[in-house]
């Protein structure tokens, strides 16, 4: 259910300030990014048009409590297919970074965060790796990667895991 | 002789040692030469749906340690290359440069970012790599997945297209091996929203493992380890969800391409595919 009533005229400024989501307002809602999309091919519950047309509208607590704006998969399929040019995976995108400043973080990211700020990789390279790829013949790699963390601290975008 | 700086990023050099080890091993073939990054970490993209500038400078630093062996770089992952890609743009960008200059880094030099595969479509040439097919894969029939960061957006590669791709198909049967069309090329392995919703990820597999079996595939050819996650680790869970029976291998190029070298099944790291290719082995010998 849409309420009109309860509309935040500003949302959709804050998106168009955020990196990805500066083409917002050039959508007419030709709905050529749902047609293009494979997650909606299967799953009609993510539909990258509605949440672009709630943004408009400025229906902030719809987009961003919403589980299926993390479905999108980042393709780009949509973003091909635009007619207004509109790079659309990316405006998703900047719509999912939004819902993280707000608080609407998915569990996933979160333990993806906490692994690159304490090893700088996804997974982690245990003896027994490092073992077979010397068997392999393949060269030694780092088993943590200090720097990340550094830029991890340098965003302050490590306020994710307090939340 | 042609050099570059190889990015492994997180999955390859844990997950996918037989993609790296074939990938290695088919360069040696063809005189490229290619140089670890010591240093190198996560490429990204994991955190881009939560921050796209933490992403960005994570990948920045990578591209940057190419940049300080003078090489251009080339990645083994689809969404290595989409985000080191995105970096290397964001390099000429001042405002993203002088950040990076805050963290404390510096890109001395511009480099490239290229996939592997595209590599060796720009660089070497299919003409080129057929010179050194000694034993054609004629009998096979190949499904060919590009992966969705292989080239989209076109705004960051200009390479192939997006609608109808083609380098791949054209590389797969330069090893004698047919490739076979099918409608929805392009289509989303679904290894995205796996984190966020499995049942999803697996319908989306689902659908070219579907296609690849209609269309009685020896295998289907990835490019990207997380491709491979979803065709190959998670096909069990697909045929368990569909009642269909799949049992299709799934090889990564640089494999079949260097079984076409004449390399043998260890060069090309076989035994760690987990769907054993021995009908396909004896389909070609």
């Amino acid at each position: 259910m849409i309420d009109l009533r309860k509309s935040d005229p500003g949302f959709k400024w804050e998106i168009i300030k955020r990196e990805g989501g500066e083409g917002l307002l050039k959508c007419f809602g030709c709905s050529d990014c749902a047609a293009s999309c494979p997650v909606r091919y299967f799953d009609e519950r993510y539909n990258p048009r509605k949440i672009i047309r709630l943004t408009l509208l400025g229906m902030k607590d719809n987009v961003l409590s919403s589980p299926f704006l993390w479905f999108c998969a980042h393709c780009h399929a949509c973003t091909e297919r635009c007619p207004q040019g509109i790079k659309v995976a990316e405006l998703i995108n900047a719509i999912k970074n939004y819902a993280v400043d707000k608080g609407y973080c998915p569990e996933g990211y979160k333990i993806q965060l906490d692994l690159l700020l304490k090893m700088g990789r996804l997974y982690e390279v245990e003896d027994f790796d490092l073992k077979k790829r010397q068997r392999l013949g393949l060269p030694p790699i780092d088993k943590t990667i200090q720097d990340v963390a550094k830029i991890l601290e340098h965003t302050n975008i490590l306020k994710v895991l307090k939340k | 002789m042609k050099k570059y700086a190889l990015f492994l990023g997180c999955t390859v050099p844990v997950r996918a040692q037989h993609y790296e080890l074939s990938a290695r091993n088919v360069a040696k073939e063809l005189g490229i030469e290619l140089v670890d990054m010591p240093g190198a970490s996560c490429c990204g993209f994991p955190l881009k749906a939560v921050d796209a500038e933490t992403s960005l400078l994570i990948a920045a630093r990578n591209v940057a340690l190419a940049s300080q062996m003078k090489l251009d770089v080339v990645t083994l992952c689809n969404s290595c290359t989409a985000m080191l890609s995105d970096a290397q743009v964001q390099l000429n960008n001042k405002e993203f440069h002088n950040e990076f200059k805050r963290v404390g880094f510096s890109y001395p030099q511009e480099v490239k970012v290229r996939h592997f595969v595209r590599m060796l479509y720009e660089d070497i040439g299919i003409e080129n790599i057929k010179k050194y097919v000694k034993k054609s894969l004629n009998p096979l029939k190949i499904l060919a997945h590009y992966g969705c960061h292989y080239m989209r957006p076109s705004s960051l590669y200009g390479f192939d297209s997006t609608e109808v791709p083609h380098t791949l198909d054209e590389l797969v049967r330069v090893t004698g091996a047919e490739s076979l069309q099918y409608a929805d090329k392009k289509m989303c392995c679904g290894g995205s929203v796996l984190g966020i919703d499995e049942d999803l990820a697996i319908t989306m597999s689902n659908h070219k493992l579907n296609v690849a079996k209609e269309q009685n595939a020896d295998a289907l050819v990835s490019i990207c380890p997380f491709c491979t996650v979803m065709y190959e680790d998670n096909q069990r869970k697909a045929e368990t969800k569909f009642n269909r029976q799949y049992g299709i291998p799934v090889l990564y190029y640089p494999q079949l391409l260097g079984l076409s070298f004449g390399l043998d099944g260890n060069a090309v790291g076989l035994r760690f595919n987990r769907i054993k290719p021995d009908a396909l082995l004896e389909r070609i010998t």
